[in-house]
């Protein structure tokens, strides 16, 4: 129950900010702090549980028919998430509060960031298939809102439309290889699926539903060649990309690979595959990271690499693979996140985060500069930080592989360019000489560095007490790797061995890369890497698109209604004629006998129709086609509909006199002569076609049970006498919510038109 | 048409129009009417009254605006719905409950009736909101000619 409990408070406090901000703005990040901070606490009372054989977890039906459920699970691996997204959250929500306190929309952007804690928190506690899949959806919208939060900058606006194409259709895919998960394996609770696991793993639909699940897990953690939109959605302010990109959303890819490696992995296909777009990932993030000079840029290539590592990692599929994979996303959590705030607060201090440009920051900003050095060492994975106990485990786990010598070669290649890139950003900038800025720089508030200095002394922390997220750290990887990779002991020192040479080579390595950073960034830049890479592809269909939707505007939104009615008439009798005429034939027997009045209806109907087509004058047509509607509405009385009557008399009244305003008011151009025979072959086509339809229902026997069945529930069940509004308010009051919802909708849309139409002409 | 006989005409049937819709809308469970008919019916009592007079007469006796109208109906439909849902029923099943009223009847009330109701708001809001913006687009336009005519 506490699990539900602290979710629904995290969705609860999201549109409650934007209230908060307006009631005291400047307090308002620290209020607002205590609800992530809360749920840190509550999740931290769970933690016991978690780690026990019986994780807690509710369950609460939802659609049962469909087996969708609420449920919720808390185990290792979902608690150090839930536990690092909190943690994080609660930092970032303060900095933000600070970061951002002179911006108007300040509240909007903290009810985003809430959403989307709580989304990805969902996300990790999700037991049932489906409603991961709700919450990892709620993280891609709320996170488009983050990076386009800057909306009136082009950039912003391209870079968060870019993020939501890229991982909306890996989402996509997401969803299909989670159908077609819950459809083989019988089940779609996450927990359950393990026992379906051979299942799923071999049959002809294996390698499908692979692909599908990885690739929605590989959109949204960055992989190659999916990376490029990470570092575009730069553009959000930085706390969003300090919580978004470095901590949470990109690690929810990370998490469900994670999750579903009990299930799925252990495969060629899935070791081969992971193992190598990891790598890829891992060195080609890197470099890239090397080619920018950007600090956010650079630390986001960087946090590409991570990711790579760590798919690489799940890859792996050993205990050990699974032990290096939860610490080094623990110490990754810490570094980058302090990195990132660091960078915010250098941008708001100095007014620029081009790395050429700044020196000597240690001076007048040592609290950021604390804060970046501790978090560099860790990144540089330097003893005695967490990020050293991190990177041990990995080229332990490499080194004890088959082939291990040359995976862990690789790997090494990628951590001496990470060490390159951890000293560019995070300490070259405070050492050595001032360097020209425009205007004084001076430590902010204790809101803006206090986040980061947290952070990177966690880094310090853990690193010298690795004991306190052991126990932790052990639960997470035996949720992936099976019990064997609870046995988890993290030391600093563990002996003379291969990886320690390896640690040490790739240290003086990564050194000797800083030293030649110019020369190496040249290079990178004049390959244009990113130029010919998927993110050109990225932007060739993206146009292509735009001129697909510009033909198809032109021929169907050409702004003639007569073509309009054409085009949508002409559909409904291209699609229901050939059912219609040849599967119900001629109708059996002729209808019932005519009686006087009822034929008298009729003629008259007929004659205004023909009235209506006839006069050359528009105002004389609307009257007409007005009584013809009201014939309408005496046909229904005649028949016994009362109801139908009624509202045929009150639309046909209101239709007649919204067309005589729209006339009035709209130049009306009458159409040609040649036209006028198309008309009347397609009214003729449409109206016969529906008298065919009628014929046939009226003189068939009818299908009475539903009828019998609504006229005998009416009374009892819905206490009501009336059964055309029993059904539309009871049986199928879900549809009639629909469609006031569709006509609420189209109100909206003709009232926003006609405003900025206005508008436009008052300019 | 000679506007004084309309206004006059306006004047005494819009009440009696809105009357008859309430009524329609009230009843609509057990005989016909509903919260469709009945919203349109408003939205053409008020439809007479914007003829006969104009936009801002309109707005003055509505007071509220047609979105907010939409969006009250919408959301008196939706909790409708979800009112049962805190008994632990599925979302949208009918609650029924009968209340004493005068002269010994018992009249039944239940959320069927709350959900017409907000039928009802987003047929007036959304008719209203058609109307008003195509009338009001024109008053600015023909406020602009005017400008022009004299400039």
């Amino acid at each position: 129950m506490t699990l539900l409990v602290l979710l629904l408070i995290g969705f609860a406090a999201a549109p409650l900010a934007p209230l908060v901000v307006r009631v005291s703005r400047r307090g308002s990040g620290l209020v607002l702090g205590l609800v992530p901070l809360g749920l840190t606490v509550g999740l931290a009372t769970l933690v016991p549980a978690a780690l026990s054989d019986t994780p807690p977890g509710i369950h609460v039906p939802w659609v049962p028919e469909l087996g969708i459920a609420l449920t919720l699970r808390a185990d290792g691996l979902s608690m150090l998430m839930a536990l690092l997204i909190t943690g994080l959250g609660t930092l970032i929500v303060v900095y933000a509060g600070d970061y951002l306190k002179e911006h108007p929309r300040l509240g909007g952007f903290q009810g985003w960031l809430l959403l989307f804690m709580a989304s990805m928190l969902g996300l990790v506690l999700a037991d049932n298939t489906l409603f991961f899949f709700v919450c990892w959806e709620l993280t891609t919208l709320s996170s488009f809102f983050l990076v386009g939060f800057q909306s009136e900058e082009e950039e912003a606006r391209e870079a968060a439309l870019r993020a939501l194409l890229v991982t909306f259709l890996g989402g996509q895919a997401l969803l299909l290889g989670l159908l077609l998960m819950g459809w083989r394996g019988g089940t779609s609770t996450l927990s359950e699926l393990h026992a379906a696991g051979p299942a799923l793993r071999e049959g002809p639909l294996a390698l499908p539903l692979l692909l599908l699940v990885l690739g929605g897990a590989f959109t949204k953690s960055a992989q190659v060649p999916f990376h490029f939109w990470l570092p575009g959605a730069m553009a959000a302010p930085t706390p969003a990309s300090a919580y978004l990109h470095a901590a949470t959303m990109v690690k929810a890819g990370i998490y469900l690979l994670a999750r579903l490696s009990p299930v799925l992995g252990g495969t060629p296909v899935w070791r081969g595959t992971l193992v190598a777009v990891g790598l890829v990932t891992m060195v080609g993030g890197a470099l890239l990271s090397f080619g920018h000079t950007d600090m956010k840029r650079v630390l986001a290539y960087a946090t590409v690499s991570v990711l790579g590592t760590l798919v690489l990692l799940l890859g792996l599929g050993t205990a050990e693979a699974a032990q290096a994979m939860v610490a080094y996303l623990a110490a990754h959590a810490f570094y980058k996140g302090a990195l990132f705030l660091m960078a915010g607060a250098v941008d708001h201090e100095t007014g620029t985060r081009e790395l050429p440009r700044l020196g000597g920051l240690w001076k007048v900003l040592p609290f950021t500069g604390t804060a970046a050095g501790l978090a560099a060492l860790s990144m540089a994975g330097v003893i005695p930080l967490f990020g050293f106990i991190g990177k041990e485990l990995i080229y332990e786990a490499s080194l004890h592989t088959p082939g291990g010598w040359g995976l862990a070669l690789g790997v090494a290649v990628g951590f001496v360019l990470l060490v390159g890139t951890a000293l560019r950003v995070g300490v070259r900038p405070f050492l050595g000489e001032r360097r020209e800025l425009e205007h004084a720089v001076h430590e902010a508030g204790p809101a803006l560095w206090g986040p980061a200095l947290l952070l990177a002394a966690g880094g310090l922390v853990l690193g010298l007490v690795p004991g306190w997220i052991e126990p932790l750290l052990a639960g997470a990887a035996r949720s992936i790797a099976g019990p064997e990779a609870g046995h988890l002991k993290l030391a600093l020192w563990h002996g003379l061995t291969p990886a320690l040479g390896l640690s040490a080579a790739s240290l003086a390595l990564g050194a000797a890369a800083f030293a030649l950073r110019d020369p190496l960034r040249h290079t990178l830049v004049a390959l244009r890497l990113g130029h010919w890479g998927p993110e050109r592809l990225y932007a060739l269909s993206l146009s292509g698109l735009k001129r697909l939707a510009d033909v198809q505007t032109r021929v169907l939104q050409s702004g003639s209604l007569h073509r309009y009615l054409s085009v949508t008439v002409l559909a409904l009798v291209g699609l229901l004629a050939l059912p219609i005429v040849f599967r119900l034939g001629l109708p059996e027997r002729a209808p019932g006998d005519l009686r006087v009045h009822e034929a008298v209806v009729l003629v008259l109907m007929g004659v205004t129709a023909l009235v209506a087509v006839r006069t050359k004058s528009v105002l004389t047509a609307l009257m007409v086609l007005g009584v013809l509607g009201l014939g309408e509405a005496m046909v229904y009385v005649l028949l016994g509909a009362p109801d139908l009557a009624l509202t045929q008399v009150v639309v046909q009244t209101l239709t007649v006199i919204l067309f005589a305003l729209v006339f009035s008011r709209f130049p009306v151009r009458p159409h040609g002569g040649r036209s006028h025979l198309r008309d009347a072959l397609l009214s003729l086509a449409a109206g016969g076609l529906i008298s065919w339809a009628l014929l046939h229902t009226t003189t068939q026997p009818r299908h009475t049970r539903l009828a019998e069945a609504y006229t005998a529930l009416s009374p009892t069940e819905a206490h009501g006498l009336n059964i055309v509004n029993v059904i539309l308010v009871d049986f199928r009051a879900l549809d009639t919510l629909g469609e006031v919802t569709v006509l609420a909708t189209a109100s909206l849309g003709v009232v926003l038109l006609f405003r900025t139409r206005r508008q436009r002409r008052r300019v | 048409m000679n506007p004084v006989v309309l206004r006059t005409v306006a004047r005494m049937m819009t009440p009696v129009l809105l009357l008859l819709s309430l009524v329609l809308l009230v009843r609509g469970h057990n005989a016909p009417g509903g919260g469709f008919v009945g919203g349109l019916m408003t939205a053409s009592a008020l439809i007479l009254y914007l003829i006969a007079y104009d936009v801002e007469t309109v707005r003055r006796l509505v007071r509220v605006s047609p979105v907010a109208l939409l969006a009250l109906g919408l959301l008196v439909s939706l909790g409708s719905g979800l009112l049962p849902m805190a008994q632990g029923r599925p979302f949208l099943t009918g609650l029924w409950t009968q209340v004493p009223a005068p002269w010994g009847h018992r009249v039944k009330l239940g959320t069927p009736l709350l959900f017409d109701l907000g039928v009802y708001l987003v047929v007036v809001g959304a008719t209203l909101g058609f109307i008003l913006a195509i009338e009001e687009g024109e008053e600015v336009e023909s406020e602009e000619d005017h400008e022009r005519g004299e400039a």
